[in-house]
């Protein structure tokens, strides 16, 4: 008895999983799930975006216009750019270059802090324009019944997607304090793909609300 | 090897279709910004989702692995683009349909929402927004109903 409760097992591998894969293929499958439910959070105010714009094509196109389509197009640039690294960073792991996928890390990481800076910078100057969600806005300039609607749409939605970045940006830091204490090696680097795939999520997410607030055409 | 061996090696993708598929995806995004200076009117919003879509499916199917995994992972994904599209569209098919009988529910009731008007009406309720004055804060008092 006291052999079999000895068997030994990597300290990566939980108790309950029989072999590495069993975890990996677990973890991965449970992190679609959870992204599963991410698509359907974002969904809901794709639906709502559909609606309004539906009902008010005129808000959308004029109201696009007051953002700043080279601000977003660097955004997207740079959402891509950290996709790259984050998939260099798990590739780097798998093939146990540990100091290469901490640097794949890390650059993910100052990519989305350049990315937030960037929305800083487009919220400080809508804030100060007075183009505010809802009932806050307070523009003029803006021609159509009710161009409050495109500002309720792009700051929720901008906004949802900014706090992801950032608990993305807490995740990937968790990452790199790990990865640095050496926790993870080409047997065991799930979190970083776990992580990996959140962020694809992300930037998959932004991918459709570059065109759809800055491309209104 | 310990007994805790992976029974099937890793698929490990090589360096040049992570940088391949990376800038594709960076054409793409100049592609799109390229072709939303042309008008081609209410195609517009598809052409842009088009390329949109193609941009999210080149990212899931490499970047999330999901070509090379198990297909167990590309049906979760797939299972919720489909229900999202179901949800969106069986909205729009009531949204865009709603004059089609009463046409009085064509539009809503007030063309402009309540933020704009500067003074109550008999019709406005207990939210008074005093959203034209200089003050940087709104403020938002309740009134008592008339």
């Amino acid at each position: 008895m006291s052999g079999q409760l000895e068997q030994t097992h990597p300290a990566y591998r939980q108790h309950h999983f029989s072999d590495d894969e069993q975890q990996r293929e677990s973890a991965k499958l449970g992190m679609w799930i959870f992204l599963v439910t991410e698509i359907l959070l974002f969904g809901g105010l794709f639906c709502f975006y559909a609606i309004y714009r539906a009902w008010n094509p005129e808000i959308f196109h004029n109201a696009h216009v007051h953002l700043d389509v080279i601000l977003g197009t660097t955004n997207t640039v740079v959402l891509i750019t950290s996709s790259i690294t984050m998939a260099l960073a798990i590739r780097a792991m798998q093939m146990g270059r540990k100091e290469i996928s901490l640097y794949n890390l890390v650059a993910t990481l100052c990519l989305a802090g350049v990315f937030l800076v960037i929305k800083y910078f487009e919220y400080e100057h809508k804030i100060h324009l007075g183009q505010l969600p809802g009932k806050f806005y307070n523009f003029d300039g803006i021609e159509g019944n009710n161009p409050h609607i495109f500002f309720s749409a792009y700051f929720l939605m901008t906004g949802l997607h900014g706090i992801h970045v950032i608990a993305g940006m807490v995740v990937i830091t968790w990452l790199i304090i790990k990865s640095k204490a050496g926790a993870f090696s080409e047997k065991y680097y799930t979190p970083i793909e776990m992580t990996g795939l959140y962020w694809h999520l992300v930037d998959l997410i932004w991918i459709f609300l570059f065109p759809l607030f800055y491309l209104v055409g | 090897m310990a007994n805790n061996e992976n029974t099937h090696t890793h698929h490990i993708l090589p360096l040049s279709v992570y940088l391949g598929v990376g800038t594709a995806l960076l054409v793409l995004t100049v592609i799109t910004v390229w072709v939303a200076q042309y008008d081609f009117g209410s195609v517009n919003l598809i052409v842009a989702m088009i390329i949109a879509a193609f941009k999210a499916s080149l990212v899931a199917l490499f970047f999330m692995h999901l070509k090379y995994d198990n297909k167990l992972y590309l049906l979760a994904f797939l299972s919720a683009i489909f229900f999202l599209s179901v949800f969106i569209i069986i909205t729009m098919f009531d949204t865009l349909r709603r004059g089609d009988i009463d046409k009085i529910k064509a539009g809503p009731i007030q063309p402009k929402a309540a933020i704009y008007q500067n003074a109550p009406t008999a019709d406005t309720t207990n939210i008074i927004v005093d959203s034209l004055s200089s003050v940087s804060d709104s403020t938002l008092t309740d009134t008592t109903k008339q």
